[in-house]
């Protein structure tokens, strides 16, 4: 890469030598002071089960302590707490983004445990190509919230990797830059790390994964990173606790069978770390993340919604043309959708009205016929009652003739009971 | 109001807006500030791009001055003597050098324009350059949306102009007003007062002022724009440079001998004008502007706000344009159409983008 860039900048035009001091020498440092005010960012990953040291990690390679409890092992599901911090070192502000997985690996079932990390990681491609592609944009401000470094931790089992760790970093190796690191290295012995390592090595090579190399081709750091690339997987030890040894304060964790200490090279490789991520290639880091990974990741996207470079007639196709007529295509899908909406909720409204309409009708009947009962019922009582006024009537009648002859006949019956009373007496 | 006087894009902080982050303190040192020095390295081994125009009348010392502020001699061509008619258009000649100087390489590449404002009838004399300024723009749009991007896009825009204006010693003509007008809403811009020889001090800062002066009345904003300074060192530099400006420069590009040193200056009769004196011309001061101090700046400034206003006119408009394969090559012709005058703001805080997403 870096060939062609000096070929490139000497491709077709002429060198020409200075009679004197211009003065542009000063370049580095000016693009260097531009970037010390606008401040720089780094975002890390860390994943890896509960319980390996992530955040005891982080807290001692930036030597301080970062706010967090540690998780349980009871969640349900694998999630992403990502937390900014600001750190400051002389002028140089860093505003560092440190990404832990959560409950990776607690699961029973962990076939779906690596789809959350790939999600996060995409949103976050995901929101600086929106960014980029809006009209009015703001790129120079922007927070660049995409993982520069995943820091792989692998269990000190001291075997080899489980499938876990093997399908997760297949599925990463194409997204970001992948660190593997053996994590609380103190469980192993010196013997069987060499071993470890270098079956760990193999597996990665034999599965394809491809893990970050520490560029060298630049002649300043290429003896550095070639011999630390022999190194890989870093086997670290994290520890925020300090401990008198000698008569300095030295991180250490201590055992009954003696003190390990972090920074000492001969226990643990976090030394390496450090330089490798911090010191030497965190500028690596992130151009490899912006150049590569999201690169990638912005063609994909971009010929997934149909944009293309070329037509057949290589004739270059433009990026606009393409966004209007897929606008217009959208725009047409919506109309249309507005019109078999429309045009259902007319039918929906017929059909309503249809069965209302069938409602009203069988009430009207309903009240019709009840009407017509009544009716008859009134009429079937109007006889009756009119029956019933004739025998009332007629037995008035016949109440009347009976009182009357009862009367009558009582004058005559008193008349001859006098008649008799008289006879009696006589 | 005339609708030219417009100044560039209003208030635009550098400086990234990030969400309130508590800040850590760090109980030793961690090595973060390396990150500067790898920044050094990728710089180094990347190069540098500076891409330049002069603009002005022929015979003001364009190419002398461009010589003299590289130290070497970038324009072969000798300046055009009697027996070269004057050109009768607007031509642009671009020349690309790569310099190098204690192991930064540097790719200049200088854009001449012979014939400006030579003609008797001038009208739309800017239009080619303005042409050519969006061409450029245009060029690494198109690189910059298509699928397959190149790592390092070429970056050919041009960073700063250099506007000469002839010693006249009254005040701006209508011809420089119309086109610092039009220019500096587009690319940055320096003016110099040239052939600075001619005028004697008194002469020269009364001319000065006089420019500033006319600058203000006209609401041209040249470079070091105000309203992108973003704290009080900055403030503090540029307001005692535009206190300065237009600078009063003498190109010369021959060594002569003064009191037993070797300098670039030009003999007369009466002296000699040595060109890095301080007493005698403010060369110094542009060079160390464009060169010394704030090149990078001029870079950023032209990536950050022009390119993004040009590139948001771009993606609006194509709205509006019938969709076709012409639209794709700028035609040099057309550069009014997007120098039309409009409000917008490259701002933090103001973005409407609910309709600009797709």
């Amino acid at each position: 890469m870096t060939a062609t860039n000096l070929a490139t900048l000497g491709e077709g035009c002429r060198t020409v030598p200075l009679a004197g001091h211009v003065g542009f020498d000063s370049l580095p440092d000016q693009l260097v002071n531009k970037s010390v005010s606008q401040g720089f960012c780094f975002n890390i990953l860390c994943v890896g089960e509960t319980g390996l040291g992530k955040s005891t990690l982080m807290d001692t390679l930036f030597n301080t302590k970062f706010e967090g409890e540690p998780a349980t092992h009871t969640q349900p599901g694998v999630q992403l707490q990502s937390n900014t911090y600001d750190l400051q070192e002389s002028n140089v502000r860093l505003k560092l983004t440190i990404v832990s997985t959560v409950g990776f690996g607690d699961q029973i079932n962990k076939e779906d445990s690596y789809k959350p990390i790939v999600e996060f990681i995409d949103a976050q491609f995901e929101a600086y190509l929106q960014e980029e592609l809006k009209i009015r944009r703001v790129l120079h401000t922007y927070h660049d919230s995409r993982i520069h470094v995943c820091l792989y931790f692998i269990a000190p089992t001291g075997h080899s990797l489980k499938s876990l760790d093997l399908v997760t970093m297949k599925k990463l190796d194409s997204k970001v830059n992948i660190i593997p690191i053996i994590a609380k290295a103190d469980a192993i012995s010196k013997s069987e790390l060499t071993k470890f390592k270098i079956k760990i090595t193999s597996e990665l090579v034999s599965n394809g994964v491809q893990i970050y190399q520490f560029p060298t081709d630049d002649e300043s750091v290429a003896e550095i990173n070639g011999t630390m690339n022999a190194h890989l997987p870093f086997a670290v030890i994290g520890s925020t606790e300090e401990l008198k040894i000698g008569n300095k304060m030295m991180r250490a964790r201590q055992y009954p069978w003696g003190t390990v200490q972090v920074e000492n090279e001969a226990h643990c490789d976090f030394v390496k770390l450090r330089e490798m991520l911090i010191r030497v290639n965190m500028e690596d880091l992130r151009e490899q993340t912006h150049t590569r990974h999201y690169e990638l990741y912005r063609r994909c996207k971009l010929e997934e919604m149909g944009f293309k470079d070329t037509d057949p007639d290589s004739k270059p196709f433009s990026l606009q043309e393409t966004y209007e007529a897929k606008r217009n295509e959208f725009l047409g899908e919506l109309q249309k959708k507005e019109e078999e909406m429309r045009q259902m909720f007319v039918q929906r409204v017929k059909e309503k009205e249809a069965e209302l309409k069938e409602a009203e009708k069988e009430l009207h009947e309903k009240f019709d016929r009840l009407k017509k009962l009544h009716q008859d019922e009134k009429k079937k009582l109007e006889d009756k009652k009119k029956s019933l006024d004739d025998e009332v009537n007629a037995f008035k009648q016949r109440k009347t003739a009976a009182e009357l002859l009862q009367s009558q006949g009582s004058q005559a019956g008193g008349s001859q009971t006098l008649k008799r009373d008289k006879e009696k007496k006589k | 109001m005339d609708p030219l006087r417009r100044s560039p894009s209003p208030c635009l902080s550098l400086r990234p807006s990030s969400p309130s982050t508590p800040p850590c303190e760090m109980l030793g040192p961690v090595g973060i500030e390396a990150v500067l020095d790898q920044l050094k390295i990728k710089a180094m081994k990347m190069g540098f791009e500076f891409n330049i125009m002069v603009v002005g009348q022929s015979g003001l010392g364009k190419s002398t001055m461009v010589n003299t502020l590289f130290k070497s001699k970038v324009w072969k061509s000798d300046p055009p003597g009697l027996g070269v008619p004057t050109p009768q258009t607007l031509q642009l000649h671009s020349l690309t050098h790569v310099i190098e100087e204690k192991g930064v390489k540097l790719k200049l590449t200088v854009t001449d324009t012979p014939g400006f404002g030579d003609q008797i009838n001038n009208d739309n004399c800017w239009d080619p350059i303005l042409g050519y300024i969006n061409e450029q723009y245009e060029q690494y749009l198109q690189q910059e949306i298509l699928i397959t991007r190149q790592r390092h896009i070429p970056d050919t825009r041009v960073h700063c102009c250099v506007y000469f204006v002839p010693p006249t010693g009254h005040c701006l003509r209508p011809l420089d007003i119309e086109f610092l007008q039009r220019l500096c809403r587009t690319v940055n811009v320096v003016p110099v007062i040239a052939r600075a020889d001619s005028l004697t001090m008194e002469e020269r800062e009364a001319f000065r002022r006089r420019i500033q002066q006319n600058l203000r009345t006209h609401c041209i904003d040249v470079y070091p724009q105000m309203c992108f300074d973003e704290d009080i060192n900055d403030k503090i530099l540029n307001s005692k440079l535009r206190d300065r400006i237009p600078f009063a420069v003498v190109g010369a590009d021959q060594e002569h001998v003064v009191n037993g040193r070797c300098v670039l200056g030009r003999k007369t009769k009466w002296g000699i004008i040595e060109v890095e004196n301080m007493a005698h011309c403010e060369f110094p001061l542009l060079r160390d502007l464009l060169i010394r101090s704030h090149l990078q700046d001029l870079k950023d400034i032209t990536h950050n706000v022009h390119y993004e206003n040009y590139r948001i006119i771009r993606l609006n408009e194509s709205h509006l344009l019938p969709r076709g394969p012409g639209w794709v090559n700028l035609a040099p012709a057309s550069p009014g159409q997007l120098t039309t005058p409009r409000t917008f703001k490259v701002c933090r805080g103001a973005h409407d983008d609910s309709d600009d997403e797709f």
